[in-house]
């Protein structure tokens, strides 16, 4: 098993109650992977801004103090950097932000200097990714997604499978900038995967098999895929169980393995799209009785964008 | 937690005369307040005649498992997994859409959707029947032993997988493997089908599989032509050992 919440809202009115809409959809999921949870939110304003990268970092201790970590970050930007990146660091939960206005790939090479063992489990302009082994309702409420706004929401319930509950083995796996992907499955042949993307020099945090899917989507998007193009190449390459949810900064796509042993639903309103792994986590959606309600069809990509 | 009782042991005032047919007024449960285990421990406690309205159903798994009397259920709203699933006798009817595993095992009696059901709708059911309005996912009648099971809509890929006996009859289409490895039952398509599974084949339909199918879609309140329908049933080429297989062993 493994649960999965998703929420797309497409009524900005509806941005405001984003974490308190994804934190009901997660409550009902909690049955399917009990032990470790993670989530990503879009734009929520006091986590990501525009115009400035945020790296979500595993962890609420870097090993140094936040003062250090800043400083740290700071002082390398302004080697390379013409202004002021205006570099800050904040903890929410169990994760650590690092934002500054950069591109992604100058601040992930000033975090990884300054904290070397720093595992980077998010980054984007508009992403925010948090994870923690724990029941996923306090994983939830550490973070404080209650309270927290926003354009799309992730959630994932893991129960373990492929590798140990920990942390870091958590979904969403994001890889690319403001790029998310969960599971619920497993894919077989993941190492065969694994070594053909090392070999095109992709690097790996885990040895998660989703993670494999993370980076093989990325790998694909770089290429020039459109998401759901890279979704269909996943499918031909990939072989396992899988439903997976993939969002970036504005898009969302649901797809189901060709065996479609993985459960999905979807609800679709004028207000929002909402995905889950069973129908209980929708039924306390806003204007869900008049929702357009399906179950995607095996091997179909659905993807919808804002 | 509200704790339910049967209506022949609730108060006096609780049973009001209703219906035509002289029948009580059904007992309403509330799941917004009622647990589904008090629920279903009343159902099991209920008896022959009873009727019930369950509301607020929310999406709760196993709503209205293991009815074994002659009782009436609505559920008003959409149900979560194994909804009366091992049932017996009674009627069950859901208006909204059923989760994984609807009615799996059911023995006797009917359960009746008005939307959709997901996967492995009436798996392995002995007998009774299962009507669905909308669609029904994978694996329909998976291993069916004896159910009816119609269908308004489409059927997902590996329905009445290992079907051995019973009948089902699907006013859309269905998806690939349609009765892989099937024993035996009778399969009626109005529809297309994606593909056949293994030694599943289409069959003549004689005047006695018009008379069984106008029966079937009397009983599941549809007014489909049954000369619009295909019969595809077992080829039984896989019942006996054939030596030319021995080198797959």
């Amino acid at each position: 098993m493994c649960g999965i919440a998703a929420l797309q809202l497409r009524n900005p009115s509806l941005h405001p109650q984003m974490g308190s809409l994804l934190s009901s959809m997660l409550c009902q999921i909690v049955d399917r992977g009990p032990d470790s949870a993670g989530l990503a939110v879009y734009n929520t304003p006091g986590l990501v801004s525009p115009g400035t990268s945020t790296l979500s970092l595993l962890g609420a201790d870097q090993g140094i103090p936040t003062t250090a970590l800043t400083a740290g970050v700071s002082a390398l930007l302004a080697g390379v950097l013409p202004a002021d990146a205006q570099a800050a660091v904040k903890v929410v939960g169990d994760t650590t932000l690092v934002s500054a206005a950069v591109g992604t790939d100058l601040l992930v090479k000033a975090v990884t200097e300054t904290v070397p063992g720093a595992t980077i489990i998010g980054r984007g302009e508009h992403v925010a990714v948090m994870k923690s082994v724990g029941h996923p309702m306090e994983v939830a409420a550490d973070h404080g997604l209650e309270a927290m706004a926003g354009s799309q929401g992730l959630s994932h319930t893991r129960m373990a499978t492929e590798s140990a509950v920990t942390a870091g083995g958590s979904h969403p796996f994001s890889v690319a900038d403001d790029l998310c992907l969960v599971h619920n499955g497993s894919f077989s042949n993941h190492a065969t995967v694994r070594r053909g993307l090392l070999r095109e020099g992709v690097v790996f945090d885990s040895e998660n098999d989703t993670e494999v899917g993370a980076r093989y989507v990325a790998s694909r998007l770089k290429q020039g895929d459109t998401l759901e193009e890279a979704l269909v190449n996943l499918g031909k390459v990939l072989d396992g169980f899988y439903t997976l949810v993939v969002t970036t900064a504005d898009s969302m796509a649901v797809v189901r393995d060709p065996i479609a042993c993985k459960p999905a639903i979807i609800a679709e309103t004028d207000d929002y799209v909402a995905m889950a792994s069973e129908y209980r986590a929708l039924a306390a959606l806003p204007g869900i009785d008049n929702a357009r309600i399906f179950e995607p069809e095996p091997g179909k990509v659905y993807t919808w964008s804002l | 937690m509200v704790t339910l009782t049967a209506p022949e042991t609730a108060a006096p005032e609780a049973a009001a005369p209703a219906e035509s047919d002289g029948g009580a007024a059904p007992t309403v449960v509330d799941l917004a307040d009622a647990s589904v285990r008090s629920l279903n421990q009343a159902l099991h406690d209920a008896v022959d005649g009873q009727s019930w309205t369950i509301t607020s159903p929310g999406g709760k798994h196993s709503l209205a498992v293991g009815i074994s009397a002659r009782v009436a259920v609505t559920i008003e709203g959409h149900t979560g997994y194994y909804a009366a699933g091992m049932h017996q006798k009674g009627d069950v009817t859901i208006n909204g859409n059923a989760g994984v595993g609807l009615a799996e095992n059911i023995i006797s009696g009917r359960v009746h959707v008005t939307g959709d059901a997901s996967q492995s709708a009436a798996a392995t059911g002995h007998g009774g029947l299962v009507v669905i309005d909308g669609n029904a996912g994978a694996r329909c009648g998976i291993s069916m032993k004896g159910v009816d099971i119609v269908v308004g809509g489409n059927i997902g890929h590996m329905s009445a997988f290992m079907a051995q006996a019973g009948r089902l009859v699907v006013c859309g289409d269905a998806g690939d493997a349609l009765g892989d490895s099937i024993y035996e039952a009778r399969i009626y398509v109005k529809g297309t089908v994606a593909s056949l599974g293994a030694d599943c084949i289409e069959k003549p339909l004689r005047e006695e599989h018009l008379a069984e199918l106008a029966e079937l879609l009397e009983a599941a309140g549809r007014t489909d032509n049954p000369a619009d329908f295909k019969r595809y049933g077992s080829a039984r080429n896989l019942y006996h050992f054939h030596v030319d297989n021995s080198s797959a062993y």
